[in-house]
């Protein structure tokens, strides 16, 4: 029998009801009197000088109530203090198509829509950017004009160990270039935010944020407006995966129009402006040379990478360092360098999309062991098991390793799959492909220095036995308010059904940092649980006194406190709370968590990688690939990952589906890709994310490693089990036909074209994917040429009646 | 545009609104009955998200017009349970953890239960055809899959 009475048992989760009824209020459900209507008026051009914005015509348009513009909120903001490049509108300069101008709130929609177009924007057009050659190269066009070297946001060198002496060490070095194309989150839910200003002088805030801390902080600068008069609401997300993690525009025109007007606002975006909210994956060029010896043993690895960070900074800088940080603590490397460059265009801004800026890199070097273990005559799995990074060790970059679970990980998926069987048995056509990887469980870091908790939770216990939990995480779907309960339920002895969750309110909740980055099952986990504790010492001293037993002898479960030894021996969960309030008073305790110092180096940069435990997981994919077509099947995605422990194995069990479904989705065919700075596919209809018929098969194998830190052991799930799943299928694919996929996505075009086809010296084509950075191609003239031709037909003004 | 008066018969009751003729079903009952338990995702017919059943048949509500509905039985995911009684879809959902947003599973519920309506123990190749038009974001549909096939058997 378990230990334990809620952990590791497949509850329905707490908030699952209200899902499935349609009682779930996201922030587009919300209604309040005297509303209005808002909406964003974005930039038509990638880059232009705003000479003028004329709000005449859309004000006095009958319906129309308030319109604000960017000379209105001109403070900096954005998601890292340190790199604060954003307006909430545009001021006097756009940098990507889909940029917020100026936001109308109107008495309804159809009003509101129809205002933005008597709104008059004088551009005058600069010469674009977009791509990454081309900021590298072009002094002459500054995005932003604080960069220091032409439109490079953010470059890092970092190097670890004897690099020279580990490369002179190898007896083989492989030398590959690599291309990750960018993606988006795409979430069902749009953006949607209500803004509420009262006559008190309060702002509430209702919005689809994962991280209504940050917001808070914002908006208080943006705004003006003292922190303590602001409270937002983070409504539970429709989906996010990284994708509402930065504060955006429509956020705080909804807030300033609800200010001028002192009536709440609405302000929902459409599916297109979705695509250009974005914030998703960077696309990244990639070069690795990596050093081994005969055996397989690593001597050295060299990484570089080139990010394409779009027209703003968003997360960029802990992206560039994410690139290189995490690629060390899968496998043994005795020497390491990393180079990274972050660079400007005039696109949407790029941030974190699930699995952020390490999904890239991972990408590139398991396609790269791959080629490694055929090169040097090893299995794939076996060589992964045979360089594994041990547990309990420090990486060359000092990063502190805890529990490490990917040899079991690899382990189960041989029993599962017969990798080692079937690689190379298969047939022309039919192929399965392996990966490892890892992730962190939450960023050791804030990203604004302080040195309070990450996590903050706080617990009441009521008189008829009612647990509240209120913590500001918030709630996206990855099933943290369940968490919560199953946390505290757990440590108090109920059920989670008998707990009350109130998540992402600042006004109500204690601080969490927010969900992103996987920090919450271990971060918030720790906090509820360290306020449960101290509730549970006071119920069990009571109790101890009622039943005159010592209370070492007493435990919790299923809303009893009971004598382990003789379980007859009892007193109900209410009856242990009246005597404990008795006691000690209202029964509220505190609760924060903190990640240990001492996790990570103390080099400049060092900041990025550290986490109090970091996730493994690995994964097989078995593909058929169509040789007439080109289209590329998925048969079967199996993923082992080690969460540390599953405190509801069907919710891991579904993040870890989840993941599958959406690297999948990356490697076959989603991509975010621009003309003339217009997204080339901004619908759901031609940006195809997968449906139930182009899903493979998911199986998801739990492997639990039990972190002596992890709330009752648990790490992280939502996101790293995506990773391994985009390079294995990249390495099903060789195996099938023979043709390494060095980019992303594999697309059937790009498979015929490499299937039959010969190379300049008259080789089949054994390989799709660049071979350097694309130097001197870059003729923006040309783009703004394509461009003007589709902003005019963009412009055409829509007839108001 | 002038308002215009139409009944819609939604859930077994008969609902009287005024609404302008261009706004869609989704509008109507979104804003107009506060029947806010149907999504919109994309509002132009491509998610799924907003899923309602009319007369028995699942149909997109952001591409239906109040006034082409008629005298038909327009369901949503508030008319699912039956009273105090869930419907076998909405507790298999719950067991089997196929909701993780939430954003998708009305619509998903009611594709669903039209396809229990008519086929009372679906193959899992008969599900995944059913609910293609339902993207989801979060799952990877495995969770649905199961769920639906519980359902089946309850």
């Amino acid at each position: 029998m378990s230990e334990f009475s809620v952990i590791g048992r497949r509850l329905p989760k707490v908030n699952s009801w209200a899902h499935l009824t349609g009682e779930a209020r996201y922030a587009d459900d919300l209604f309040l009197p005297r509303m209005l209507y808002g909406r964003v008026l974005r930039s038509t051009r990638p880059h232009a000088r705003i000479r003028r914005v004329d709000v005449a015509r859309a004000l006095a348009h009958p319906g129309v109530v308030a319109v604000v513009t960017g000379a209105d909120m001109p403070e900096k903001m954005g998601i890292m203090p340190s790199t604060q490049d954003e307006t909430a509108l545009a001021v006097d300069r756009v940098r990507y198509v889909g940029e917020p101008v100026a936001a109308v709130a109107a008495l309804d929609e159809d009003t509101a829509f129809d205002a933005l177009s008597l709104i008059d924007v004088d551009y005058e057009d600069l010469e674009p950017i977009f791509t990454i050659e081309e900021a590298l190269e072009r002094e002459d066009v500054k995005i932003h004009d604080e960069a220091k070297r032409a439109n490079v946001f953010k470059e890092v060198h970092l190097s670890f160990g004897d690099l020279e002496g580990g490369f002179a060490a190898a007896d083989h070095v492989r030398d590959d270039w690599f291309f990750f194309e960018g993606n988006t989150h795409a979430p069902i839910e749009s953006h949607s935010a209500v803004a509420s200003y009262g006559a008190d002088d309060k702002l509430t805030l209702w919005t689809a944020t994962q991280v209504p801390h940050y917001l808070h902080r914002e908006l208080e600068k943006v705004l003006g407006l003292p922190r303590s008069r602001i409270r937002v609401i983070a409504t539970p997300n429709g989906g996010a995966f990284g994708g509402k993690s930065d504060p955006f525009g429509h956020e705080f025109a909804a807030a300033l129009l609800s200010l001028r007007t002192r009536r709440p606002v609405k302000i929902t975006l459409d599916r297109e402006e979705v695509f250009y909210a974005h914030r998703g994956r960077h696309p990244v060029k990639m070069r690795i040379r990596t050093g081994v010896r005969k055996d397989g043993e690593i001597t050295a690895v060299h990484y570089q990478s080139w990010l394409d960070g779009g027209a703003y900074a968003s997360y960029g800088i802990a992206t560039t360092y994410y690139t290189g940080a995490l690629l060390t603590v899968t496998y043994r490397i005795p020497a390491y360098k990393f180079d990274g460059v972050r660079v400007y265009t005039n696109k949407p801004p790029c941030g974190p999309k699930r699995g952020h800026g390490t999904t890239q890199p991972r990408y590139g070097f398991e396609c790269q062991i791959d080629k490694i273990a055929e090169d040097l005559g090893l299995d794939a799995l076996e060589y992964r098991k045979k360089i594994l990074q041990p547990a309990n060790s420090r990486t060359v970059n000092d990063l502190r390793i805890t529990s490490m679970g990917l040899g079991d990980c690899l382990d189960a998926l041989q029993r599962a799959t017969r990798y080692s069987e079937r690689r190379g048995q298969l047939g022309r056509g039919k192929g399965i492909g392996l990966a490892g990887s890892a992730y962190i469980s939450g960023a050791g870091l804030p990203i604004y220095w302080n040195e309070m908790p990450h996590s903050g939770a706080e617990i009441r216990i009521d008189r008829g036995g009612g647990v509240t939990v209120m913590c500001g995480t918030s709630e996206i779907g990855q099933g943290s308010d369940n968490m919560l309960a199953s946390v505290a339920a757990e440590a108090l002895g109920v059920m989670p059904a008998d707990v009350h969750v109130v998540s992402g309110d600042t006004s109500l909740a204690p601080v969490d940092l927010g969900s992103y980055s996987s920090r919450v099952t271990f971060m918030a986990g720790n906090a509820v649980r360290d306020a449960a504790m101290k509730l549970r010492g006071w119920l069990v001293e009571a109790a101890a006194e009622k039943l005159e037993i010592q209370p070492e002898r007493l435990l919790t479960a299923y809303g009893r406190i009971y004598d382990r030894d003789d379980p007859a021996k009892f007193i109900g969960f209410v009856d242990a709370a009246v005597l404990a309030e008795s006691r000690h008073g209202t029964l509220v305790a505190a609760g924060s968590y903190k990640p240990p110092k001492g996790i990570g180096g103390s080099f400049k940069g060092a900041g990025v990688g550290p986490t109090p435990a970091y996730s493994y997981q690995a994964a097989v994919a078995e593909v058929s690939v169509d040789l007439e077509t080109g289209i590329v099947t998925v048969d079967k995605v199996t993923t082992a990952h080690d969460c540390g422990r599953a405190l509801n194995p069907a919710n891991v069990e579904g993040q870890v589906e989840g993941s599958a479904y959406m690297g999948y989705g990356e490697i076959i065919g989603e991509e975010q890709v621009f003309r003339g700075g217009l997204h080339k596919k901004p619908s759901l209809l031609d940006y195809k994310i997968p449906t139930s018929l182009d899903t493979p098969a998911l199986e998801a194998i739990l492997v639990e490693s039990v972190d002596a830190e992890g709330p009752f052991g648990a790490k992280e799930a939502g996101e790293g089990p995506l990773n391994p799943v985009i390079p294995a299928i990249a390495n099903a694919v060789y195996d099938a036909i023979g043709v390494r996929f060095d980019e992303t996505p594999i697309t059937a075009e790009k498979v015929l074209n490499a299937l039959g086809k010969r190379d300049r010296r008259g080789e089949l084509k054994t390989r799709i994917g660049p071979d350097g950075l694309d130097t001197g191609k870059g003729d923006p003239k040309r783009a703004l040429r394509r461009l003007t031709a589709s902003t005019d037909a963009r412009e055409r003004k829509r007839p108001v009646g | 545009m002038s308002k215009q008066l139409v009944t819609l018969h939604v859930n077994g009751e008969a609902r009287t609104i005024a609404a302008d003729p261009h706004h869609t079903l989704l509008e109507v009952l979104r804003e107009e009955l506060g029947l806010t338990g149907t999504k919109h995702g994309c509002e132009l017919g491509e998610c799924g998200a907003c899923t309602v059943l009319v007369d028995g048949t699942p149909v997109l509500a952001c591409l239906t017009l109040p006034a082409l509905v008629g005298d038909a039985e327009v369901t949503t995911v508030e008319g699912l349970a039956t009273g105090e009684s869930l419907h076998p879809l909405q507790i298999a959902f719950a067991e089997e953890g196929a909701a993780q947003c939430g954003y998708c599973t009305p619509g998903m519920l009611m594709t669903a239960k039209a396809l229990l309506d008519t086929t009372a123990r679906p193959t899992r190749a008969e599900i995944a055809s059913a609910i293609s038009g339902n993207l989801c974001r979060c799952t990877g549909y495995t969770a649905i899959y199961e769920a639906i096939e519980k359902a089946a058997r309850a």
